[in-house]
């Protein structure tokens, strides 16, 4: 009876597991693929057609067409393109910044620590759109400019998590008691604390996507961000107020949803792998 | 000569009341010494001061007459009484036993280390069964003093007295001293050759209230 009742419980926290697995792997193939359409779609696809002008959303244009008659539905995904590369980018410096000065902050403490700790509340002091905004201008604007401007905006807090991590696991007793087993620091680092800040780092990683990608879409939508004649879906959002009056809602509707289901993607990516990679939860 | 030297040590962590204040006395070569004090006499930092966990304020701790060294394994080894604390959560208990080298098969053996809890993660065994093995990681030539701070508070009166038994042992056959830090009196008596009272050795001025 209790074998049996073990065997149930443990098969159940399998299919647990592999459901988490589907999940996450499913979203980043939805991720993947739209990625990878909008690099690999002629741009004929969605090039103006006076002929198909101001169409309501149908089989043969998805999304409707615009006022120069382009596709919506390509423009969308050429954008969510667009969109998940300059994540991708500006993810990848910003948590590479935060992974660089919160260990410094936590390994050499003292001065540094402060220093660190300054930064990050300044950063997070101003308000963020407008600091993005100051620095995607200094830089010249256009897609460096929200590259640059993104990626050097979104570090604050995953700084402070890597510090907090990396704080706790040097003190932790097993670390000590490593130390006094006569390993050296770069047993200790490589076999001790990277293992325990790399999966807090890697779901950081992927949370800073949907706050990149959202930050990105409204500097572009202010026009401060990418040059109008990209296909970005900051700029179709923008493009759409003008003809919002006149009754083309799809111009709005169908790529903000795109947007926003694209995020939420990637924030359930991040939540799951987070549920996956924690101990706590790991084995359940 | 006494293998093992407390001097004068006083500690405090940051600026808080003094926890230790004016201890000394020192430990021969193989001899088996209990600390046995109530609960707040600041029994378990002592025990982390010897091992150089922490850095006493002031006093020293000699070592062969010398201070501690800083790296390599240290002879002094110290067995906490969180085990669960003491390994990584993130490893297997094969790697946290064989951190520091394989131990021999006799004290796995009479640690009662069964290897079918090799391939298992620390939460999914007994405060027990990890205790056991944070007490075989360290039994090794190399180590040359052992701390035993409550060590077997959490393991039922039968693991306890043959765990002890087997420290004893081990202790007595590789010349190993041993300091053992309690509460009870009865251990303190039944494992120790000399007993000394942290009440005695410690000059702080306890505050009752907070007790």
């Amino acid at each position: 009876m209790a074998n049996e009742k073990f065997l149930k419980v443990k098969s159940e926290g399998l299919n647990r597991r592999r459901k988490i697995l589907l999940i996450i792997f499913s979203g980043v193939i939805i991720l993947a693929g739209v990625c990878l359409w909008g690099i690999a779609l002629d741009p004929s696809r969605y090039a103006p057609n006076y002929e198909a002008r101001r169409l309501a959303p149908s089989l043969l244009h998805l999304f409707g067409t615009d006022n120069l008659g382009r596709d919506m539905f390509y423009r969308t995904v050429c954008g969510l393109s667009t969109s998940i590369q300059i994540g991708l980018l500006s993810a990848l410096i910003s948590s590479f910044i935060a992974l660089a000065l919160g260990s410094m902050s936590a390994v050499f403490g003292g001065k540094v620590d402060q220093m660190v700790s300054f930064m990050v509340d300044l950063c997070m002091g101003v308000p963020h759109l407008i600091l993005l905004i100051l620095i995607s201008i200094a830089v010249g604007g256009g897609a460096a400019g929200v590259i640059t401007g993104v990626a050097v905006t979104h570090w604050p807090n995953l700084t402070r998590v890597i510090r907090a991590e990396v704080m706790q696991v040097r003190s932790a007793q097993y670390v000590q008691i490593a130390r006094k087993l006569g390993k050296s620091n770069w047993h200790i680092a490589a076999k001790h604390i990277v293992p325990h800040v790399f999966p807090q780092y890697l779901v950081g990683l992927i949370l800073l996507f949907p706050h990149a990608i959202l930050h990105e879409a409204a500097i572009t939508f202010l026009g401060y961000g990418l040059p109008l004649d990209t296909p970005a879906v900051g700029v179709i959002l923008a493009e759409s107020m003008k003809h919002l009056a006149t009754g083309m809602w799809w111009l709005a509707f169908f790529p903000g949803i795109a947007l926003l289901l694209m995020t939420q993607l990637f924030d359930v990516v991040g939540d799951y792998l987070k549920i996956l990679i924690d101990p706590h939860s790991a084995r359940q | 000569m006494a293998i093992l030297e407390v001097k004068h040590v006083d500690f405090r962590y940051a600026d808080g009341p003094w926890i230790l204040k004016d201890i000394s006395f020192s430990v021969e070569e193989g001899e088996r010494v209990a600390v046995l004090g109530p609960s707040g006499y600041g029994k378990s930092t002592l025990a982390k001061v010897i091992a150089g966990y922490l850095k006493p304020q002031g006093g020293e701790i000699l070592w062969e007459g010398k201070p501690l060294p800083s790296s390599g394994f240290c002879p002094i080894q110290l067995i906490y009484q969180h085990p669960e604390k003491a390994l990584n959560p993130r490893w297997k208990m094969k790697d946290s036993l064989e951190e520091a080298g394989v131990p021999s098969q006799e004290v796995l053996t009479e640690m009662g280390i069964r290897e079918k809890w090799y391939e298992r993660w620390p939460n999914e065994l007994s405060g027990g069964e990890l205790q056991r093995f944070c007490v075989a990681r360290v039994l090794k030539p190399e180590t040359r003093l052992l701390i035993c701070d409550e060590m077997t508070t959490m393991l039922d009166a039968i693991n306890q007295a043959h765990i002890w038994n087997f420290v004893l042992n081990y202790a007595q056959t590789h010349n190993m001293t041993l300091l053992a830090i309690t509460h009870n009196q009865f251990l303190a008596d039944q494992v120790a050759t000399r007993v000394l009272r942290i009440p005695e050795l410690n000059h702080i001025e306890v505050d009752q209230s907070s007790l």
